[in-house]
């Protein structure tokens, strides 16, 4: 890092830079606190005389098409994260990149993964600055250990759109997989081999990039029919072979957990939203693909239909646990942000009530509102939770980049935010007196259900009011932890962390709420 | 005595350390001559509890009275309780620490359980698995069983044993009643040494098949007892799992007052009898019936035995309640998913309840008036009735199913 930060403290009383990568930063100010001000960015004029009048667009392959968009040192390229794991279009555009010789590329994923651990090689050689978007394994390893040149800025999905929405990051070059697309740029990820479902996370880039490219191993005739990417966004358009590997795409079949007290966990998130009466009919939810999750979605199906209880909508990440609620009528619709498995997939290309979502709709900070806030209960994981509620989604408890932001802190803002957690991991106790790295400030979590009970924020006289006198074992988040140390042994050792920033962690306005620090 | 014996190993080892390992400990001990204690460490919890897992290591070696050795401890994050039974029995096994014991520091004792206490369902806990224990209690069965027996290999008994006593010492089972199946005698005796002193609620005798088999762990168990300080019961359930003891049923039931419960072990039995054990069970009808028969008599519980697979939950709901209905109180569980299962197939059903509670008001009143016979309408109720009826209406108070 060249750079030597200056650190400042911000609202949540965290030591955080003020200039990161280049550019002056704004430390948190407090939920709700940040106004920003002015206009938001825009692309140049295209004009349709520049593009040809049969549509088109194909060149022959990513090299030629980025050298057509004028690719030149220090640019930010940019990719979507729906083929997850098994995406090949990321590290092809990249390497393609560094063919042509450019260095110093800001890489801007929606999110990164393990199999995409050739980035660093493409650091060590200089193609890539550094990674703005979640980090984990080898690249996560690699920002924590201090060798990125640029610091890592991890940002939850809703972040990443305000950022480009107001100019905080300008892509040069966005590259966009298709698993289905036409030779005008119409792309869709619901169908082709290599389906994934929704890609709602290149919509910012198909509307603010300077260029776009569309990658597809699924080439059909315009039109390109439902198009998730409109081709009048598009510059060119490359067939490939393969866009990515099918089977880490999207999981065959989610596997719900069949640890008995996680199940046990998810069972008393279930029973929560039904005794705090937010289980009724026309409520909505949101839960993720973890374990925990798909386990209670398949308890409070139980629940709603004894009680005869419909959603309005629930909110994906789909799976097949979403889909058959769909298909039992146990909710008018799913809105859906990623596919996670083949039944959501499939559902989302045949079913007009699976709703492909983008974080526009649902997380954008730069909207005039979005769904984030319309969810009557979300359920979300994390690393550590402190006794303030505070909450943990990015690091270990040793400081090592884990999980990227995600949906996560856009999640936050529904009517009730739940965070679901065995009480110890290992040894290792989840709720601490302090976050590792702080991802969600305590004011807006609201219950923390283990397997010893369920917390709730006193924030929330209104959600004790509404679970007094039920059999939940509603207990203090210090109760808990109490009996939580005596079994460990007493309080964790508190990990050593360096004090050479490595990576900054976004609120969802752009400001910075925590520093992650070098370690190892 | 403190010193090896001469053919004692120089080196030993316990516990268990691996990728799908969690929650254990495996401990590598090398005895040297001279030279002090040194403690080598490897924890995936080290940057939290590394100093905290030396510090405790070398406290036990202390306490076991080891002076020189090498112990390589690697550690897949285990509780404190679990790394100091590890020590201990890989120490033991060098032929150390004669006498001594390291006891972890002891969780108040649970009041002490009542002989007719309820017993739907007992979950067993493999006594070479230390990962179930600490959340058994939260799956709220009625009992867990920490077992010496099958669960754990014959070259592991030793190890287990301590685990057992550390584990009944330290983790807090709540309302759980703390039951240990024994070996058959007379490894069970040895058993007996290591945990009687932790006060178990009730001990489980595996395979009995005569009545003074029962009388001699009575007698051990009382001699520990009286040895440890410990007034508080600890009652016997004997298993019968084969033709002998299922004959033998009503002397071993009746073998001593410290039995609580009969229960029977199908697998065995029917293995015994050379038949397969079938889902509808009529090949242990007899057996079954025996045992439950035996029991009455003898005044004590009639358990029934374990659903084995723990995917089939209307298998196993079919199977509580017929066995509820053939009068047993209970029945063991192998995952805690069966628990409530066995908890709603052993609950007597609304109406009964409903009728019971009208007999026990009916029986209230006619108390209060001082009427020596109870009426219902224009029905005169049986005094046994009655007395089935007061049962059934505070059993279901315990079950929770009534308030």
């Amino acid at each position: 890092m060249s750079e030597r930060a200056e650190l400042a403290h911000n609202a949540a009383g965290r030591a955080v830079p003020t200039m990161v990568n280049g550019r002056p930063q704004i430390p948190f100010l407090g939920v709700g606190k940040f106004q920003p001000r002015g206009r938001k960015a825009t692309t140049p004029i295209r004009s349709n005389k520049d593009y040809p009048d049969s549509g088109d667009k194909r060149v022959a392959d990513l090299e030629a098409a980025l050298r057509k968009c004028g690719l030149r040192d220090g640019m930010v390229i940019s990719n979507h994260h729906h083929l997850r794991d098994g995406d090949n279009v990321a590290l092809m555009a990249l390497e393609a990149a560094a063919k042509i010789g450019v260095k110093d590329l800001l890489w801007f994923p929606s999110a990164s993964f393990p199999s995409q651990k050739g980035a660093i090689e493409l650091m060590e050689k200089g193609v890539i600055h550094h990674i703005e978007g979640s980090m984990n394994g080898p690249l996560g390893d690699y920002c924590t250990q201090g060798k990125m040149r640029g610091m890592g800025v991890l940002r939850s999905h809703g972040g990443r759109y305000q950022a480009i929405q107001d100019g905080e990051v300008h892509i040069d070059i966005a590259v966009i997989a298709a698993p289905t697309a036409d030779s005008f740029g119409n792309a869709d990820g619901s169908h082709g081999k290599s389906a994934c479902g929704s890609l709602g996370f290149a919509f910012a880039d198909s509307t603010y990039a300077d260029h776009v490219i569309v990658v597809t191993d699924n080439l059909a005739p315009f039109p390109c029919v439902p198009w998730q990417i409109q081709g009048n966004n598009v510059d060119y358009v490359v067939e490939v072979e393969s866009i990515g590997d099918p089977a880490k795409i999207v999981s065959g079949t989610t596997q719900i957990t069949r640890s008995p007290d996680r199940l046990r966990i998810a069972e008393l998130v279930a029973k929560f939203l039904r005794e705090a009466g937010i289980m009724k009919d026309g409520f909505s939810f949101q839960a993720g693909a973890g374990g925990i999750a798909l386990a209670f979605v398949q308890y409070l199906k139980q629940m709603m239909k004894e009680d005869g209880v419909k959603a309005r909508f629930v909110r994906g990440g789909s799976t097949k646990f979403l889909v058959e609620l769909l298909q039992e009528g146990l909710t008018d619709y799913i809105l859906d942000g990623q596919t996670f498995d083949l039944d959501g997939v499939k559902s989302m290309a045949n079913d007009p009530r699976h709703v492909a979502t983008s974080p526009f709709t649902s997380y954008n900070y730069h909207g005039k509102g979005n769904f984030a806030s319309l969810v009557d209960a979300v359920v979300l994981g994390a690393t550590e939770v402190d006794v303030n509620f505070n909450a943990n989604v990015v690091t270990h408890s040793d400081g090592r980049l884990l999980h990227g932001i995600g949906g996560w802190q856009n999640c936050l803002f529904s009517g009730c935010s739940i965070l679901a957690l065995p009480s110890f991991r290992d040894r290792i106790p989840v709720i601490v007196d302090e976050v590792t790295t702080l991802t969600g400030p305590g004011e807006m979590i609201d219950v923390v259900v283990t397997e010893r009970g369920t917390a709730v924020n006193p924030r929330r006289q209104d959600l004790l009011e509404a679970v007094k006198g039920s059999k939940l074992p509603i207990r203090s988040i210090q109760d808990i932890k109490t009996e939580v140390e005596k079994i460990c042994g007493g309080k964790p050792a508190r990990p050593k962390l360096g004090d050479r920033p490595c990576a900054i962690v976004k609120w969802v306005d752009g400001t910075v709420l925590d520093t992650v620090w070098q370690v190892g | 005595m403190s010193g090896a014996t001469e053919t004692s190993p120089r080196s030993t080892e316990a516990g268990h350390w691996g990728q799908d390992v969690r929650s254990d400990v495996h401990v590598a001990f090398e005895v040297l001559d001279r030279g002090g204690v040194e403690i080598s460490l490897e924890s995936r919890v080290a940057p939290y509890y590394g100093d905290s897992i030396v510090k405790q290591a070398r406290a036990v070696l202390d306490e076991l009275g080891v002076r020189h050795a090498r112990v390589s401890i690697h550690d897949e994050g285990a509780l404190p309780f679990v790394i100091a039974a590890r020590i201990e029995a890989a120490v033991r096994r060098a032929g150390l620490a004669l006498g001594k014991r390291s006891l972890p520091a002891q969780h108040p004792l649970p009041p002490p359980s009542a002989k007719d206490r309820l017993r739907r369902s007992r979950l067993y806990l493999p006594g070479s698995e230390p990962k179930y224990y600490i959340n058994a209690a939260l799956h709220t069965p009625d009992a867990v069983i920490l077992d010496l027996e099958d669960s754990v290999h014959r070259g592991e008994k030793d190890a287990a044993r301590i685990l057992v006593r550390n584990t009944l010492r330290t983790v807090d089972f709540g309302a759980c009643e703390r039951m240990v199946r024994i070996n058959q005698l007379p490894l069970g005796l040895e058993d007996l040494a290591d945990v009687v002193g932790e006060s178990p609620d009730l001990i489980l005798m595996p395979k009995v098949e005569q009545p003074e088999q029962v009388a001699e762990v009575d007698r051990m168990i009382g001699e520990l007892k009286a040895r440890h300080g410990i007034i508080r019961p600890i009652w016997i359930m004997p298993i019968l799992e084969t033709a002998l003891g299922i004959e033998n049923a009503f002397p071993i039931a009746a073998a001593s007052e410290n039995v609580a419960a009969l229960t029977i072990g199908l697998e065995d039995y029917t293995a015994d009898l050379g038949v397969a054990k079938t889902l509808v069970g009529h090949e242990s009808q007899y057996a079954r019936t025996r045992v439950l028969n035996a029991a009455r008599a003898a005044g004590v519980q009639a358990i029934d035995s374990v659903f084995s697979d723990v995917a089939d939950m209307d298998g196993l709901r079919r199977w509580g309640e017929a066995s509820r209905a053939m009068g047993f109180e209970g029945m063991g569980c192998i995952h805690p998913g069966q628990i409530r299962m066995v908890h709603e197939a052993f609950a007597p059903a609304a109406v009964e309840i409903e009728k019971a509670q009208k007999i026990v008001a009916a029986f209230e009143e006619a108390q209060t008036k001082g009427l020596a016979v109870v009426s219902l309408g224009s029905k005169m109720i049986d005094p046994p009735v009655v007395q089935r009826a007061l049962k059934l209406v505070e059993r279901a108070k315990a079950m929770g199913v009534i308030s």
